[in-house]
């Protein structure tokens, strides 16, 4: 295939990142080697909540290798700073949140199990992994608490001796006077208890990080398994180290798999990088698979009540949602932005909801810390909604698509202000459920359901619809609702003499294949062969600034602040050739890679006014500088709302009580299509981490030891290839009014429709045994409790 | 990981020898407990004796009505073996169903059950096949062989070399995989041998045990609805984030119906062959 040619827009490319990947070409963290490098490990608190006593490493420094030993005082003693947090919410009382100190390494208490307690420094990692064994710590162990709702209880331990209710802040969204009204007149009233459970993200690549520190420039250098590298410089460098903005690099080079996971400042970013300086040697750290498990973030832990009022027909009156939002031990860096701000506001739905009131208890426990993971607030609000809205039909008896139709938002009534704070700009929900309900063959269904009897198993079809708000953020916005930076993001097109060009963006790639669509929009909007373009990120050396890759803003913001770099190009480009042409700006027009003069055959190629730009003798020097470098920075003016419907078909083995995934269809509105391919690919793998969700994933505590059950794939149960069948994904695009290439984005989209839709099916295949819900994730042994349990009770009546 | 001697002799006599001079030795079959054992520190034997290079225990033969399986046998060499496919067809399958390709590759049967684990799938073959085992001092019975959880009648010093298989009449393994893990949630072995009916049920408690109810219910009639008012007793079985006691019960009488049913059909399958 002939490579040298513009590759644009809606066009399917292989990936250009993949050639590396594949070949084993990749350049991670953990492959990286240092000069005098040096090889850390911690030493994590085996104990869910205990105060910390004497640490003695007396017989540990003196094993051999071991170069140095640091406990949490001696970061304290030299003035280190705790992680800060990057959202401060405010409580229904206006009192701002509960921030307790996060200190790299704990001193006083640890808080979890696989809190830091010590790290050490030596020549390889056996080394410093034998010498973490030969560290004696005094603990004295507390009682834990590790669920929402225990840790509410009175006489629950406190988690921080300064908060003793547990509460970091009890806050609210909507009109609950709105509500009340409307739940007074309903014809009907319909209510859910749940449990979204906690999950633990797992990329392929565990975290890794390395410091070093040059003492000729002063300058630091940390390499992080990053997906914003720009945030970790800002954050570690100004709250944790106080090392100057310009003394400090971080570089997040190739990352595999981030879902969330590596958009947070973490502990041991801090900790290699102060140690380095502190050795003036390099300090690696790579994470354990098991070690993940107890420092990762996690996600979603929510336990929520809602009710819906609706009237007689079935229209939606009112909505009322209270929720505790387990938060861990420490606030992560967006963690109680994650319930609160990314998850109120989306409980609209695709719906006219006239009046909402959510309120969420944001708490303390002695677990891992819970911050974003893939999909971010919105798959738990879409889970509350969907469930709720089953149970509202089949209580009223209404057919449970006819029941969405009837409340759906009509495509006409766009752009659509909820009760909720946001404005949808587009949509259109019912086109996406008409040709989703074709795709699913929901005609098909019942004849599928009688084979499936047929054999003894019960089917089970399940909607779900869902609207979310992404490319995060308008920064005026995210201020207001507590954001403590903007969320814009910049890209800097630097056209080379030759007409080749080199994009340096603010995003992370990390999977998602922005080298290959990033390259697309610059080829179609510049005529750029797509092999003479290059997307450099990761750089905080080489990239001006940049907020990173979360929230399916790559494209969104990142993408918008590329092509309105780029738009200043092409505005640069025609002053030059006005100039050569001898022609007014006015008349001249770009168009596939050539600036002509309207109406004339006078034209210069893009690689020609590149050339003027370096070589500039033919050239407006007066007015106008050499070179051809454009950047945008782009502050968007609105979140952009994606959205779907979702059809799963599960059958039950009622024997062993297991689920399994028959039919999974996806119609998702995601704007612009700028690569159909890769957004194949981010929603068939958003749905299996959503389908993960709803049937095997489940991070589960010991309630009483405050132990981490299942702290390791033995026991945490991912989603694998064979628990899928094909995936049928298909596009029902509107085109977003506010972004420039109307794009929305779709990085989460199908970890947020995919949950509700496996359980609705799940539920709907329990049918016959009077089932309205059943909590994730549906493993079989709680399927065939209910089985069980539901024909027990049947044959009582 | 800690650092130890490597040593790898080439016969079993040499891997007997080497066992008794080295204090905290280890034998190291397929490695597939004992290696992830010592990289998460739990295990640090001071040698490891490697017997890959025992050419003589990876074999398999069909002697006096018995196969003689190798303790070096590999899952894969067991899978597809065809003296193992054509005598006793469920123990194949079982072997192919173990793990994933890069385990059958690896492990060995008699790693496997030297080792014990409680949601090991051999050792249901092992026992309810009533195979002798045979080691460098002596002949074990299924029965006597299983103690308790990790724990085996061998002695210290004593080394698994083979497994003497007398072929049943009919055979079939069922096993409910843990999802998150894939072992064995429940593995139920059945088998009738001379006319007499064996069932030993891995997975599901602290060590392989004999369903003897089920062997009951099966001798009187070897059919699937033979067990249909037969039920496990719940009390002394696992109970874990994945399952809880009673579900375990249940799925011990759904697999050992599986295996019942898939005996039928392997015994048909192989009257056919047979033909």
């Amino acid at each position: 295939m002939n490579m040298s040619k513009v590759v644009g827009i809606g066009a399917s490319p292989k990936r250009k990142e993949d050639l590396r990947f594949v070949t084993g070409r990749g350049n991670y963290v953990a492959d990286m080697r240092r000069p005098g490098m040096l090889y850390g490990a911690f030493l994590r608190s085996p104990h869910a909540h205990a105060r910390l006593g004497a640490i003695d490493a007396t017989a540990a420094r003196a094993m051999p290798g071991v170069a140095a030993i640091y406990t949490g005082e001696d970061l304290k003693a030299d003035n280190v700073g705790g992680l800060p947090v990057g959202w401060g919410i405010h409580g229904k009382d206006g009192n701002p949140m509960k921030e307790p100190p996060h200190p790299p390494i704990a001193h006083g208490k640890v808080r979890h199990v696989g809190d830091a307690v010590a790290f050490v420094v030596a020549e390889s990692v056996e080394q410093a992994r034998s010498a973490v064994e030969a560290i004696e710590v005094q603990y004295e162990v507390l009682p834990a608490v590790v669920g929402v709702v225990e840790a509410l209880q009175a006489g629950a331990p406190a988690v921080h001796d300064e908060i003793p209710d547990n509460l970091c802040c009890d806050w609210e969204l909507g009109d609950a006077a709105a509500v009340e009204a409307a739940f007074t007149d309903a014809a009907h009233i319909a209510s859910i208890e749940l449990v979204n459970n906690r999950l633990i993200g797992n990329p392929m690549e565990p975290r890794a990080a390395i410091g070093e520190y040059d003492f000729a420039t002063g300058q630091h250098t940390l390499w992080t398994t990053s997906q914003f590298p720009h945030v970790v410089r800002f954050l570690m460098g100004e709250f944790v180290l106080h090392i100057p903005q310009h003394k400090l690099r971080v570089v997040a080079p190739d990352v595999g798999g981030g879902f969330g996971v590596k958009q947070f400042h973490y502990a041991e970013e801090a900790v290699v990088t102060w140690a380095a300086a502190k050795l003036g040697l390099p300090v690696k750290w790579v994470c354990e698979r098991s070690e993940g498990f107890i420092s990762d973030a996690h996600g979603r832990d929510h336990f929520t009540e809602a009710d819906l009022a609706l009237d007689e027909s079935g229209k939606f009156l009112g909505l009322r949602v209270r929720t505790l939002a387990n938060m861990g031990g420490y606030l992560s860096t967006f963690g109680p932005n994650i319930p609160t701000n990314l998850y109120a506001p989306l409980l609209s739905g695709v719906y006219r909801m006239p009046a909402i009131h959510c309120s969420v208890k944001v708490v303390f426990t002695n677990t891992v810390p819970v911050d974003a993971y893939r999909g971010a607030g919105r798959p738990e609000a879409t889970f509350v909604l969907e469930r709720l809205v089953d149970v509202a039909a089949i209580e009223m008896g209404i057919d449970k698509r006819a029941i969405r139709r009837l409340n759906m938002i009509p495509t006409e009534a766009y752009p659509y202000q909820t009760p909720v704070i946001v404005e949808y700009d587009s949509g259109d929900p019912m086109g996406c459920l008409d040709r989703a309900e074709k795709l699913a063959d929901v005609e098909g269904f019942e004849q599928r359901r009688l084979e499936s009897a047929r054999r003894g198993k019960y089917r089970g079809l399940g909607l779900s619809t869902y609207v979310e708000a992404c490319g995060l953020a308008p920064s005026r916005l995210a201020g207001s609702l507590g954001a403590r930076g903007g969320l814009y993001e910049s890209a800097t097109v630097r056209v080379h003499p030759t007409g080749a060009v080199t994009v340096l963006i603010g995003t992370h790639n990390h999977g998602q294949g922005h080298e290959t669509t990033f390259a697309q929009i610059v080829s179609d909007r510049l005529g750029v062969p797509f092999e003479d373009i290059d997307i450099v990120c990761g750089d905080t050396a080489k990239v001006q600034f940049g907020m990173g890759t979360y929230g399916s803003r790559s494209l969104v913001v990142g993408g918008a602040a590329l092509s309105k770099a780029a738009d200043k190009v092409i505005l640069k480009g025609r002053k030059i050739a006005a100039h050569q042409l001898e022609a007014d700006l006015g008349d001249i027009i770009f168009d596939a890679g050539e600036f002509s003069v309207a109406g004339t055959d006078r034209k210069k190629k893009f690689t020609e006014i590149a050339g003027a730009a370096y070589v500039p003798f033919d050239y407006p020097l007066e007015t106008l500088e050499p070179g051809l470098e454009e950047q945008s920075f782009y502050d968007p003016v609105n979140f952009t709302y994606p959205g779907g419907a979702h059809f799963a078909e599960v059958e039950i083995d009622p024997d062993t009580g297991t689920v399994t995934l028959e039919r999974y269809t996806a119609v998702d509105d995601v704007g612009t299509i700028i690569n159909p391919m890769i957004v194949e690919g981010q929603l068939q793998g958003g749905i299996a981490q959503g389908v993960g969700q709803a049937l095997f994933e489940h991070g589960v505590y010991d309630e009483s030891s405050g132990q981490l059950l299942s702290g390791s794939f033995m026991d945490y149960c991912m989603p694998r290839a064979d628990n899928f069948p094909s995936i049928i994904v298909a596009p029902h695009s509107t085109t977003c009014t506010h972004t420039p290439m109307g794009v929305k984005g779709c990085g989460e989209c199908g970890t947020i429709g995919s949950p509700a839709a496996v359980i609705n099916a799940v539920v709907d295949a329990l049918q016959p045994l009077g089932i309205t819900h059943v909590d994730m994730p549906a493993t079989p042994n709680r399927i065939w409790n209910i089985i069980r349990n539901s024909r027990a009770a049947l044959a009582a009546e | 990981m800690k650092s130890f001697a490597y040593l790898k002799p080439e016969t079993t006599v040499a891997a007997a020898d080497l066992l008794s001079e080295h204090d905290d030795a280890k034998i190291l079959a397929g490695g597939m407990t004992l290696l992830p054992t010592m990289k998460q520190g739990l295990a640090a034997p001071a040698a490891i004796i490697d017997l890959s290079a025992v050419a003589a225990l990876r074999e398999i033969a069909f002697e006096e009505g018995a196969l003689v399986v190798g303790a070096m046998a590999r899952h894969y060499d067991v899978a597809v073996s065809v003296l193992v496919q054509t005598h006793i067809p469920g123990l194949a399958l079982l072997a192919g169903q173990i793990g994933d390709p890069q385990v059958r590759h690896r492990g060995t049967i008699g790693g496997s059950v030297a080792n014990n684990d409680p949601a090991a799938d051999y050792p249901a073959a092992i026992l309810a096949l009533d195979a002798t085992v045979v080691t460098t001092r002596r002949t074990v019975a299924a029965d006597a062989f299983f103690v308790d959880m990790f724990e085996t009648a061998l002695e210290p010093g004593e080394i698994v070399t083979a497994f003497r298989i007398p072929v049943p009449d009919m055979a079939a393994y069922a096993k409910f995989r843990s999802p998150a893990s894939r072992y064995a949630l429940v593995g139920v072995f059945v088998a009738r041998t001379a006319g007499k009916v064996r069932v030993a049920v891995t997975g599901a408690a602290s060590s392989v045990f004999r369903a003897l109810d089920v062997e009951a219910a099966l001798q009187e009639r070897f059919d699937p609805d033979a067990l249909n008012r037969v039920s496990m007793d719940p009390s002394g079985l696992n109970s874990d984030i994945h399952s809880d006691r009673d579900y375990r019960a249940n799925l011990v009488m759904v697999m050992a119906r599986r295996a019942v049913a898939a005996a039928l059909r392997n015994a048909g399958q192989g009257a056919t062959k047979g033909q």
